[in-house]
Parts: structure tokens; sequence; C-alpha cells
């Protein structure tokens, strides 16, 4: 089981706290840039669920992609994560903020941009019970 | 971090007080006494704790089982920004460095430890304000300081934003110092833990294990060590 399970756990916290653990609808946003398994984190959303008797009835998951805009030239574009090799990937998947290291504005190599969308897992939108 | 013994804080709003220095020979001399001990850095764009261990940046390797398991060294759990970034440069805004350490909070896996010691860059800056008011009085501030007048202006202004968040107990360790800072902590109101002298052979310590246990200040930490330990 990958940090989808450890995301999940915080996610459902967060929920539980401010929403109560009567939720009807969970809307999620989850950027390509952390290479999410939208499985695994649904599976990790029911069973966590579960086990800290949270009743969550539909789990929506949306795919969203991460766009980079650069504070230097203003040049905005769209990220791959194949773009990178599996170690890489990695390595971003579990802090999306190494993408940093990795990667310049490929108009100027400015390594000052900003990741307008599409960094990792957000909540959309939670109607209750 | 709740299930923890103590989980300390190390800070200081001046840089080169050793912040990173102090941090992790506590954590690793904790870890020889066979305490369960981690530590992180969370100095994200100027981590040097790898180098103290003189651990190599591609060795780190995280085991993953429902979140991230801490890197071993000798004893010591650990967990390291270079494991991410493999020691490239890494630059961030105020904004990006608070999200990261967010995240590699959340995903961490402490099963199983005792204490827990955290490295923080120098400053009062976004991941301070994350740490102080965000974590509360799940962790204790350890404000490193020397006795340059420089340092002890930063500080005061530091215990102060701290007095004032309602963190509890506050620590003070008097780092390349003479036991001077006892006082100033009376008057702030801070327990001085005690202090590290200043040596000048002290980096041939720094980059190995072995210097590390072989150091001849060490006994200055391992008072350190007990004090901290000793009531939890």
């Amino acid at each position: 089981m990958v940090h989808e399970w450890s995301l999940a756990d915080a996610l459902l916290k967060y929920v539980a706290t401010v929403y109560g653990t009567n939720i009807k609808t969970l809307r999620l946003r989850v950027g390509v840039l952390q290479s999410i398994d939208k499985e695994i984190l649904l599976f990790s959303i029911r069973e966590l669920a579960g086990l800290h008797n949270i009743r969550v009835g539909e789990v929506v998951i949306e795919e969203e992609e991460a766009r980079f805009k650069c504070s230097r030239c203003g040049y905005e574009w769209t990220f791959k994560p194949e773009e990178f090799n599996s170690e890489t990937r990695e390595a971003v998947h579990f802090m999306p903020e190494a993408v940093y290291a990795f990667t310049k504005c490929p108009a100027c190599g400015s390594r000052d941009f900003k990741i307008v969308k599409g960094r990792g897992l957000e909540i959309a939108e939670v109607v209750k019970y | 971090m709740k299930g923890l013994k103590k989980n300390f804080l190390v800070l200081s709003s001046k840089g080169g007080v050793g912040k990173s220095t102090i941090s992790t020979l506590l954590a690793f001399y904790a870890a020889e006494r066979n305490l369960k001990v981690g530590l992180i850095d969370l100095d994200f764009t100027n981590p040097s704790t790898h180098i103290i261990l003189g651990v190599n940046p591609v060795e780190v390797t995280y085991t993953e089982d429902k979140g991230l398991f801490p890197h071993k060294v000798g004893g010591l759990s650990y967990i390291t920004p270079v494991a991410f970034t493999k020691d490239l440069p890494l630059p961030l805004r105020g904004e990006s460095v608070s999200k990261a350490l967010l995240e590699l909070l959340s995903i961490l896996r402490l099963d199983g430890l005792e204490y827990l010691v955290i490295d923080t860059p120098p400053g009062l800056g976004d991941e301070h304000m994350d740490l102080m008011y965000k974590l509360g009085d799940l962790v204790k501030p350890l404000v490193v300081s020397t006795p340059s007048i420089l340092s002890l202006g930063s500080v005061k202004r530091m215990i102060h934003l701290l007095k004032e968040a309602n963190v509890g107990e506050v620590f003070l360790v008097e780092n390349m110092g003479d036991g001077k800072l006892v006082e100033l902590a009376k008057e702030l109101g801070v327990v001085y833990l005690g202090y590290i002298p200043y040596y000048p052979g002290f980096d041939k310590c720094l980059g190995s294990l072995e210097g590390l246990r072989n150091c001849p200040i060490r006994g200055f930490f391992e008072n350190i060590l007990g004090k901290i330990t000793q009531d939890a």
C-alpha cells in the first residue's frame, strides 16, 4: 500500500473535524503532478471511513492537469509527469515541491515558477447528509 | 506525534548558530542510548543534517507502508528532503515551503518512536508559523543561541513570539558558549538546558558516525540529553 493511504487518512480526519461524520458526497480533485493512484486512494478512503466510523456516501475523484506559470517571464505550460523518470516521479509523488529541483521554465530557464493547478489532492466539495 | 513522549522543535531565528548540529547530535546520541528517536530535517532549501551524519543523499530510501517509514542511520530514524531532491538545489518560495512541510508531516509514519527532533531553517517565516501554530503543544521548542549579541537580539524576539503563542515550556541551548546564558534564560523565563563549548576541531567530528561517536565534546550533548529525557 503506497502513501495514498496516509493521504486518505489525513483527508478523512480533516473532513470529520470540519464537516462531521455523515458525508453524503465527497468530491476530490487530484492533480496529476503527484501521480496519485485514484483506485488506491478510493480504496483507502472506503477502508479508513469504515475503521473510523465515518459515513461517506458518494466519492467523486476528478483528475486535474498540472499547469505551471513562470514568475519571471509569465510563460504558462502544462506539465506531464511522464517527462520524468520513475525515480524522479516517485520523489515528486511524495513531495510535489521537489519538482522545483527538476524543472525550469521552458521559455526563459527560470526556476521561479508557480504551480497554478494540479499539485495534488484537494477537496472540491463536501455535501453533508 | 501525539503518541510520542516528546517532540522537540529546534529553532533559532538567527542563522549559523548550530541548529542542525545540535538537532543531529542530540538525536544521534539519543539513538546511541538505544532510545527510539527520529530526526526530521525541515530545512528544505538548505538541508545539512545528512552532511553531519555522513549520509549520501542518493542512498536515502524510505520504506512505504500506508505512509513513509524513515530511513535508518544506525539506530536513528531519519527523514531528510535530500532523499527527494537528490541534493539538487531546491529554490522554494515561502508558500511552497509551507506546502512541502505539511505534505511531509502528513505522510510520515512515526510508529514505535519515543522522541522526535525536528530541525528547522533559520528565520521567522512561513514554516515557523506553520510549526508553531499548527503543531502547538505537540512540540517543545528548543531554541539555540550563541552568546554573540548578534544571535541574542534575534533569539529574544523569537522567544517573545513563542511565549505569546502559549506553546508552554521553552528550552534554551547555548552553543559555542561557556554557560553565560543561564542568567538570560532566567530573565526570559525559559529552561536553560546547558551549553556546548566552542571547539576548534569540531569539523573533524562531522561527516561520519565514528567521528560523531568519538567527538571530544560529546559529553556536553549527553548532559543536555540527560535533562530532556529524564522525566519522560
